[in-house]
């Protein structure tokens, strides 16, 4: 047998890297929409871990030497955490024309209202299971999308994934959800931005291709954001986004 | 719920976490404590599956320096920081086997070496360590057929269609036999017995 037939047989296969690299993007691709996958994911990674942490060895104090010195001059890939956003501007315009695209896009698909409203009950429903799941989908992930004030706003990419941001200002916090984003060669990212509404884009976090999940908890505070947007980037992710959005979600003010 | 965190899962590694965290801050010093804390096990579980402390010791200085890298990719709220440490570890070391093997070479010296005999030498070094103790009895406890397919993917970096090939076995059947295999196992490590 070559073809998975059920990709929720793949959760233990992923965790022990057994799958080959397309079955691997493929089961990444339907974690990011499978809630039950991504509980299975982190209950066996903490069984792997003991696996792992069955086996020890001794280590020559000179390989700690040599790890250090390679780190005093190794710079650490920092896309978000401690960089501040340097020409962070993919420009005004450059936004007003990506949010008109969507526009555009979501007046064309019609019954878009519709489709936004189910798929809001459908991420209530989600956030229902993941209190219950707090603990191994994270909790500060749980704790956005069940906010008392939390809000749903969903977004059809440039490439018909459907993409959703939750928003607690309260907490003021966002959650990243994507449903079958296409999986990336490993020198590629998608990288998450929060857009201010005078157009300057905060990088908000790379969604990892090698992670197990294509929704996040948004990196950095929410702040005065009015849209989150999405675009590819060289692995390491960048301080300011390098190619065209494939979406810009408004996440209202 | 069944989500109670495994006994030493979590507790230990909350001030590993603080560390880690730092270290994506620039932190060096954090970094070192990491290292301090991670090197043996990430040396063991490379030496495990690469049969060689050189090669193992060469994922290790990788692996760390990855760590130093990426450390602000750690998200303290989906795992550990040991489990993430030990995620890329098991990752880097099972790349290593395979560009490093022809597959073809790896499966016929996975037949050779009965991984029940492996696994038993291994069990008889970590005598002494309760937490490894308890790991090693509970792959124990599994059933053959659930334990073999595990030991060849995870300490073999064999892939499921390497391990289904070499059991003769079809590949939805060896992958069911992991997923149950993993299952088994954590309900053995939580009933902490």
């Amino acid at each position: 047998m070559t073809s998975p037939a059920d990709p929720h047989l793949d959760a233990a296969a992923y965790v022990l890297h057994a799958l080959p690299p397309a079955e691997e993007a493929a089961f990444e691709n339907h974690l990011a929409g499978c809630e039950a996958c991504r509980g299975d994911v982190a209950g066996f990674r903490r069984t792997v871990t003991l696996l792992a942490s069955a086996e020890t060895a001794p280590v020559p104090e000179q390989l700690r030497a040599s790890v250090m010195a390679q780190v005093s001059r190794t710079p650490q890939d920092r896309a978000r955490r401690t960089s501040p956003p340097r020409g962070r501007f993919l420009g005004r315009y450059g936004l007003r024309l990506a949010l008109a695209a969507s526009v555009v896009a979501a007046a064309a698909l019609g019954a878009v209202a519709v489709r936004q409203h189910s798929e809001a009950e459908d991420a209530r429903a989600r956030a229902v299971q993941a209190q219950e799941q707090a603990r191994t989908a994270g909790e500060a992930f749980a704790d956005v999308l069940t906010a008392p004030d939390a809000t749903v706003h969903t977004e059809e990419l440039t490439d018909g994934t459907s993409a959703a941001v939750v928003v607690s200002r309260q907490q003021a916090r966002a959650v990243f959800t994507a449903r079958d984003l296409p999986a990336l060669p490993g020198d590629k990212v998608y990288e998450l931005w929060y857009a201010a509404e005078a157009g300057g884009l905060r990088p908000a976090g790379l969604l990892d291709s090698t992670g197990d999940r294509a929704s996040r908890v948004l990196e950095g505070p929410l702040g005065d954001a009015v849209a989150v947007g999405i675009t590819v980037e060289p692995a390491g992710g960048s301080d300011q986004p390098t190619t065209e959005p494939l979406g810009i979600i408004p996440i209202g003010a | 719920m069944g989500d109670e965190p495994l006994p030493h899962a979590h507790e230990p590694n909350d001030e590993l976490d603080t560390l880690l965290l730092r270290a994506a801050d620039g932190d060096r010093d954090a970094f070192a404590g990491v290292y301090d804390a991670l090197a043996q096990p990430v040396t063991g579980l490379a030496c495990r599956i690469l049969r060689d402390s050189g090669q193992a010791q060469e994922v290790t200085q990788d692996v760390m320096i990855e760590v130093w890298r990426t450390a602000d990719r750690f998200r303290p709220d989906l795992g550990s920081a040991k489990a993430w440490v030990l995620t890329l570890a098991h990752r880097r070391a099972v790349d290593r086997v395979r560009s490093v093997q022809a597959s073809k070479d790896r499966e016929v010296r996975a037949g050779m070496l009965s991984p029940d005999r492996d696994f038993d030498q291994v069990a008889e070094t970590v005598e002494g360590l309760d937490e490894r103790r308890r790991v090693h009895r509970c792959l124990a406890a599994l059933a053959r057929l659930q334990r073999v397919p595990l030991v060849l993917a995870y300490y073999q970096g064999m892939t499921c269609a390497e391990v289904a090939r070499s059991l003769s076995t079809p590949e939805g059947t060896v992958k069911s036999r992991m997923r149950k295999g993993l299952d088994q196992l954590r309900a053995c490590l939580e009933a902490g017995s």
